[in-house]
This record gives structure tokens, C-alpha cells and sequence, in this order.
């Protein structure tokens, strides 16, 4: 898009019949435009809007109330201590993933790519289901676990490793192609000047993909606050123990509270405008570290 | 290169970098433990029943409805954001307008919207008294509670699919293309027919399988807007969630087995349109 306009600016007698040739009539243009933005207001701004407008349909007051009600608190408790187990396991796995994929070449690597964006292809239902099978009551590992008096089904093991599981590509996905554009050159350098291994990944790899890093960390991190259909087959719907805050939101509109319910789903909402906006920052990010590398 | 024409046999290219045995090998072993060991529990689990019990289950006629209530209604959201995100894709790149920018940042909405809100959001708006639903049921469309809104539900969250797939395309493409095309007399209908669609088509058949296997094992959006009345408007996820709660394990695990590789083989064909794109995309 930029580029076709600097090749507009290059031409300076061509500029009209330009955008006679592969351009549309403003008519067409605006029509196009007007339906492009009333299919997004009917499928995204509406929606949107429409949480924000019901989470204080009854005042400020019930908005409020909403929100330090105790079980509201202990699900928000349960939601961050999951987030902030599942990210930063994932995290270490995508630094992982990425530094063997995409600094060396060996056998078998297509194959390890696309089993890592397994997750992405199987329903969250489904992700939840597996767990089940392991380490429910029937499942596999079932009796020895209650043998030991462990519970990981309806109970918080249950929900990280659900939790875990849905998001176990966003950091990966993100840094591998990232640094397999990087290439190698960097890395031998400073590893042929006398620095180790973990200086070079430290001083050399980190910086160069910190912001697809941290764009990765905030994709996972949404999906991990917001995990609904996983996390639903093995909470148990415990109030106050394994609610996360999704799971809240139902059972608040399952009882008609709908203005709770909308509530607390606003929270998860403005956590996805601040997850957008912190994509569209790190997006600028890097572009303007793209800019600088390449004068 | 000289290393390699010398060690022909070798599974992996010598390398000055450290770190791969550790690195490979965490991958492999965490990788693993999370996912391929799970997964392959639901197979495991599968092979307990015999193959009539494992048919009767998934030919229910319950179970029948939701295949094809979800594969149809899956079908029909990703033709309608093939169509519509395309042209969302278009008038982004192609053209510039006020808040263009917050526009382009707000489609990603929902992969950011946890799915349960945007189920609740989608449901009270689209309800016979909501915003939008209040002048849709004179008309007699009924949508919240019908295969209509399970349509609905699975549109808003495919839509980012293919927008992301085709956007990219369409802003690589050389408009000096389109200028040859019109310079040779063709007009812009033609142009566009021609020799635009072709070469963003992979893209777009790429959006449009991605939006339609993402659908497919769509449960939190949806659940709230469907109703979730037997045979009419149950989704396969509702049915395997069904199932566990009557510890009807067997069950479940049968109905997943087929959803499991109804998403594989979708996950194939995804790869090789990806790799047509690239490869048609190197070809220019």
C-alpha cells in the first residue's frame, strides 16, 4: 500500500490516469467502504459495544457490587494464578522451540512445526476432554491418582493444564518464522568473538525478537484469561474454588443476572482493547526496528 | 556446505551455535507431555469400544443433527467472511478513509475477545428484543436460538481469518499488473476478474478453510446463542460436553475421535494451500 504510493509520487504526469486505470470511481469506492464498515458494525463494533452499554444498564453501583462480590474475586484469583502459570511455561517452550527450529537445521523439522500448531486445529472442548481421559475418575492414570488423593480433574492442576494446553503455540508461532528470517549470521559471530552460548542468546537473540516476543506473550496471555470451552470440561463449576472469570460469566447469565454477567465479562473486554492496542504498538514497534536495520 | 557433501548421512547440519540438544530436546519432551500424549489418550480410549458400539454412537440421530447443524453452519460463516472479508481486506489496503487504522486493529477483535463474552454479547443483541434482533423479528428472522445464530456466533469468530490471510496478498501485489491489464483495454471489472482474483485466490481459499476449521470446534460463543435444543440447534462440542456429564466417557470420546479427524485433515489441506500461496507468491 505504501509502496504503490511512492510509485504515484515517482510519476508525476501518469498521476491521474493512474488511478483511472487501477482505481474505482469514488461511487464505488464509498459503496465498498460503507458495506465493509456495516458488516464489521453488525459482527464486531455492536457487540462490543453492546457489553459495555448492558455492564451498566442498572448504575454504577451494581456494575461495582458486580465486581467485589466474592466469588467474582475468587474467580479473577484463580484466573490470574493460571495465566500466570500457563504463560511463562509457554513462554520458556516457545524461546525453546524457536532457538532449535529456527538456528539450526535438521530432520523432521516441518513435521515439529506443524505438530506445535497441533493445539490450534483440535476444539477447546476437545482439549479439555484429553485431560479428562488422563486423569479423570475412568481415566488412565484415574485410580492411581485417587490411590494417592490427588485431584487434577475439577480441581486447579485440571484447569492450568487445560489452560496450557490452548495456548501452547502463541509464543512459538510467533518467534519462529521471526527468527528464521534473522538467520544465523549474528549468533556465530558472537559466539566465533569468545562469547557462551547463553551471553549470545541473552545480548544477541533476545533483543533482535523482543517485540514479536512480547506480542506473543500478550496473544498468549489473552487466550489464557479468556479460555472458555477447555477450561469448562475440567473446572467442575465449582463456585469460589474452580470458577475462572469466563466460567463466572456463565453462571451469572445462566441465572439471568445479566447485568453481573455483562459486568465482569466487560473486564475480559477492555483486557482485549488493551491486548489489540499493545498488538498495534508492537506491530509499530518493529516496524520502525525494521526501518533502522535496513537504512 | 563442504561439512555436509562430507558427512552425506548426517540428520543435522554442523553448526557453531550450542544449544540444540537442550533446546531440541526440551521441545520434544514438553511438547509431549502436553500435547502428543493427551491426544493420543482419546485414541486409546476409543479402542476400548468395539467398532459397532463406537458406530451406533456416532450415527445417533442427535449426534447426526449437530454434524450437520455444525458443519453446515460452519460452512455458511466461512463463505459469508470469504466474502465479506475480502472486501474488508480490500478496502483496507485499496482505499483510505477516516479511523481506517483503528479499523484495521479492531478486526482482530475476535481473537482477543474471550468467546464466552462475545457469546453473551452476540446473544443479547441479536435476542427478538436486542439491538439488532428487535428489527429482524418483524421481518420474521429469527436469530439468537436458530441454526441462524449459530451462524451468526461462528462468523464473528472467523472473520479474522480471512482478512489476515488475504491483507498481506493484496498489499504485496504490483499494481503495474493491473496498469498493463487497462492499458491493454481491459476495464475494471475485467481487470479485477482476471488478474486480481487469481492471484489472491489461494489466500483466499487458505482464510476460508481457516475460518471454517476454526468453526468447526467453536463451543463458548456459540453455546449462549444457540439454544441448544436437541436435534435443532446442538453443535458437536455441546454433544461430547454432553456426554461427559453423564460420564458417558466412551461416548465422548467417540464423537471427539471423529471431530479430531475431521480437524486433521482439514489441518492437511490448510498446509498444502499455504504452501501453494508461498509458492505462487515466489513464482511472481
Amino acid at each position: 500500500m505504501e509502496g504503490s504510493s511512492l510509485v504515484a509520487a515517482r510519476i508525476p504526469t501518469g498521476g491521474k490516469a493512474k488511478v483511472k486505470s487501477t482505481g474505482e470511481s469514488p461511487l464505488v469506492r464509498w459503496t465498498l467502504i460503507t458495506i465493509a464498515l456495516l458488516f464489521l458494525s453488525l459482527f464486531l463494533f455492536v457487540p462490543l459495544l453492546a457489553v459495555f452499554v448492558q455492564a451498566f444498564d442498572k448504575g454504577v453501583d451494581v456494575y461495582l457490587a458486580a465486581l467485589v462480590e466474592q466469588d467474582a474475586l475468587s474467580a479473577i484469583g484463580l484466573t490470574l494464578l493460571t495465566a500466570a502459570i500457563a504463560v511463562p511455561l509457554n513462554l520458556v517452550f516457545g524461546l525453546a522451540a524457536a532457538w532449535s527450529i529456527s538456528k539450526f537445521d535438521f530432520v523432521g523439522k516441518s513435521v515439529l512445526i506443524t505438530l506445535i500448531d497441533l493445539p490450534f486445529a483440535v476444539s477447546p472442548v476437545i482439549s479439555g476432554l484429553i485431560y479428562v481421559l488422563l486423569f479423570g475418575a475412568q481415566g488412565v492414570f484415574g485410580p492411581w491418582l485417587i490411590e494417592r488423593n490427588v485431584q487434577i480433574i475439577f480441581a486447579v492442576p485440571g484447569i492450568v493444564l487445560a489452560t496450557i494446553f490452548v495456548t501452547f503455540p502463541f509464543v512459538a508461532r510467533e518467534l519462529i518464522p521471526l527468527m528464521q528470517d534473522q538467520g544465523t549470521e549474528e549468533e556465530e559471530t558472537a559466539i566465533s568473538l569468545g562469547a557462551s552460548g547463553w551471553q549470545t542468546f541473552w545480548r544477541v537473540t533476545l533483543p533482535n525478537v523482543k517485540w514479536g516476543l512480547l506480542y506473543g506473550v500478550i496473544l498468549c496471555n489473552a487466550r489464557a484469561m479468556g479460555e472458555f470451552g477447555a477450561v469448562s470440561v475440567v473446572s467442575g463449576h465449582i463456585r469460589g474454588l474452580t470458577n475462572t472469570v469466563p466460567l463466572h460469566i456463565e453462571i451469572l447469565y445462566n441465572e439471568y443476572n445479566f447485568a453481573a454477567a455483562f459486568a465482569v465479562a466487560s473486564i475480559l473486554a477492555m483486557l482485549a482493547l488493551v491486548t489489540l492496542a499493545a498488538k498495534t504498538f508492537v506491530e509499530w514497534k518493529s516496524e520502525e526496528q525494521m526501518r533502522d536495520e535496513q537504512p | 556446505m563442504t561439512l555436509v557433501l562430507k558427512k552425506p548421512f548426517t540428520l543435522k547440519k554442523h553448526s557453531i551455535l550450542p544449544g540444540f540438544g537442550l533446546s531440541l530436546g526440551y521441545t520434544i519432551l514438553y511438547l509431549s507431555l502436553i500435547v502428543l500424549v493427551p491426544l493420543s489418550a482419546t485414541f486409546f480410549k476409543t479402542a476400548a469400544l468395539s467398532w459397532p458400539e463406537f458406530w451406533t454412537t456416532v450415527t445417533e440421530p442427535r449426534v447426526v443433527a449437530s454434524y450437520r447443524l455444525t458443519f453446515g453452519a460452519s460452512l455458511v460463516a466461512a463463505l459469508i467472511n470469504a466474502v465479506f472479508g475480502f472486501l474488508v481486506a480490500w478496502v483496507l489496503v485499496r482505499y483510505d478513509f477516516p479511523g481506517k487504522r483503528l479499523v484495521d486493529a479492531m478486526v482482530d477483535l475476535p481473537f482477543a475477545l474471550p468467546t464466552a463474552v462475545a457469546g453473551i454479547a452476540l446473544t443479547s443483541i441479536y435476542a427478538s428484543n436486542g439491538y439488532i434482533g428487535q428489527y429482524l423479528e418483524p421481518l420474521g428472522i429469527k436469530v439468537a436460538f436458530t441454526p441462524i445464530g449459530v451462524a451468526v456466533a461462528l462468523t464473528f469468530i472467523g472473520l479474522p481469518f480471512v482478512v489476515r490471510t488475504v491483507q498481506p496478498v493484496l498489499q504485496d501485489m504490483d499494481t503495474e499488473v493491473e496498469e498493463a491489464a487497462a492499458s491493454l483495454g481491459a476495464n475494471r471489472l475485467q481487470t479485477f476478474i482476471r488478474v486480481i482474483f487469481p492471484s489472491i485466490f489461494p489466500a483466499l481459499l487458505t482464510g476460508f478453510t481457516l475460518a471454517f476449521a476454526r468453526a468447526l470446534g467453536e463451543y463458548g460463543s456459540v453455546v449462549f446463542i444457540a439454544g441448544n435444543l436437541p436435534l435443532k440447534t446442538e453443535i458437536v462440542p455441546l454433544i461430547i460436553i454432553t456426554k461427559l456429564e453423564q460420564y458417558n466417557y466412551a461416548g465422548a470420546t467417540a464423537i471427539a475421535v471423529v471431530m479430531l479427524v475431521a480437524s486433521f485433515a482439514l489441518l492437511l489441506v490448510i498446509n498444502l494451500l499455504q504452501w501453494w500461496t508461498r509458492n505462487r507468491q515466489l513464482a511472481r
